[in-house]
């Protein structure tokens, strides 16, 4: 073998470090300069690179079909909480069935109308917590990022169709990462990432007319082990959701309500 | 749903099998969902889904089997010279013989496919793979390189057929 480093031991796995660019800056620097010297090194490495060229082409083989996309999504929607009720994700045909029962049976209609409101309302915390999560999970969970509330609020001006103010933050735990445009049922509000600690805190606001769903009274409750904050304040809907305390959600809730 | 498409591949690369891919993804979304409360922020999410999903697979009944059948570490560690004339991987490039790669990749011992596949075609670092896996960064390196003289032993013996 022309190359003495072959014998060393370690220098296969040094190699592959180099060339999938894990090696510290200064021992790549000098595997460069012997690769530039060394036939042998360098005939071993662009086999490497071939390998891994092949490896990455041929990994790409199986495509989930779009029937399997569909079972997927409709077992994880199962899981939700929303869906556990009798007509979460099944269609209006059995609220109908159910409403003309109670049209039938006047006694039970009070009944009803305060069970779909209570279910209205959950749906729309599967949905938010839904979009927490996707937030969370996006490598872009912000289109305005920003901690100057000055700068994030004019952000949404012409994309939202009304207006919010922003807390002043300076004395609190919580720092303003940044906003983007979320949708709630077909209509555009306003989704303000704030961080506390470790977490990740999201508000949405949206205009309290658009939800068909709910109540709007002010609300506390968890979902999918997230916590949840609601209320209505000046015609606009707001949801306070995040995997902090209840101390912490409570405490941003008061700011953004003092903020008005 | 992040990373439908890419998951669905590698769990079809360590299930090799279509149905046992789909319970395996479906399995790992419900379990993704559930403890999503446990996922630590500022930490890997894809390292993290992956991780849950490799779980999920080696605690099946495939897993196991193959878990059980293949020795991990028991590998020769000895050195791979470069060759002089025709290489496995001068054949993988002349060739471009997509299908002769994926037949050596399905060939190989699951660990030694895992491995491959989050570095060359998921390009996770030595440190997502680390965590993936949950076995220290030497181990990721030493385990790669036995995997890469695994699979150009399988394609040279391809390539001899």
């Amino acid at each position: 073998m022309d190359c003495e480093h072959w014998a060393e031991r370690g220098w296969t796995e040094k190699l592959d470090a180099y060339f999938d660019g894990e090696l510290p800056a200064g021992e790549g620097r000098a595997l460069y300069e012997h690769l530039r010297q060394c036939a042998t090194c360098a005939a071993a490495g662009l086999a490497k690179v071939q390998q891994k060229l092949a490896v990455k082409a041929a990994g790409q083989r199986f495509v989930p079909d779009a029937a399997f996309r569909a079972r997927i999504e409709r077992s994880i929607a199962a899981r939700r909480p929303s869906a556990t009720l009798p007509w979460g994700r099944r269609g209006w045909l059995p609220v109908l069935e159910f409403a003309a029962v109670v049209a039938v049976l006047l006694i039970g209609a009070a009944l009803f109308l305060t069970l779909h409101r209570g279910r209205g309302e959950q749906q729309l915390m599967s949905e938010l917590v839904d979009q927490h999560v996707a937030t969370m999970a996006s490598s872009n969970p912000v289109d305005v990022v920003s901690s100057d509330r000055h700068t994030v609020k004019p952000w949404f001006a012409g994309k939202i169709p009304f207006t919010f103010n922003l807390p002043e933050l300076q004395g609190s735990p919580f720092v303003l990462v940044g906003g983007r445009v979320s949708y709630l049922a077909q209509s555009p509000g306003a989704e303000l990432i704030f961080r506390v600690r470790q977490h990740q805190i999201s508000v949405f606001i949206f205009q309290a007319k658009e939800l068909t769903g709910g109540s709007g009274n002010e609300a506390a409750r968890s979902a999918l082990s997230f916590e949840v904050r609601s209320w209505q304040h000046n015609g606009l809907r707001y949801f306070v959701i995040g995997d902090a305390s209840a101390q912490d959600l409570d405490k941003l809730g008061e700011l953004i309500k003092a903020a008005g | 749903m992040p990373l439908f498409e890419r998951l669905y591949n590698f769990a079809h690369w360590l299930t090799q099998d279509r149905e046992e891919a789909e319970d395996l993804v479906q399995e790992t979304y419900a379990k993704a969902l559930k403890g999503f409360s446990s996922f630590q922020q500022g930490s890997n999410f894809r390292a993290w889904i992956y991780q849950i999903l490799r779980n999920t697979f080696f605690t099946s009944r495939s897993g196991l089997k193959a878990a059980a059948t293949v020795p991990l570490e028991s590998e020769s560690d000895q050195q791979t010279f470069p060759a002089i004339n025709e290489t496995p991987e001068s054949i993988l490039l002349q060739r471009l013989d997509r299908q002769l790669v994926q037949e050596a990749l399905g060939r190989l011992a699951v660990p030694n496919r895992e491995v491959l596949l989050l570095c060359e075609f998921e390009e996770m670092s030595y440190r997502e793979i680390s965590a993936t896996l949950a076995i220290p960064i030497g181990t990721v390196m030493s385990r790669l390189s036995r995997a890469r003289r695994a699979l150009r032993d399988i394609v040279q013996e391809l390539h001899g057929d």
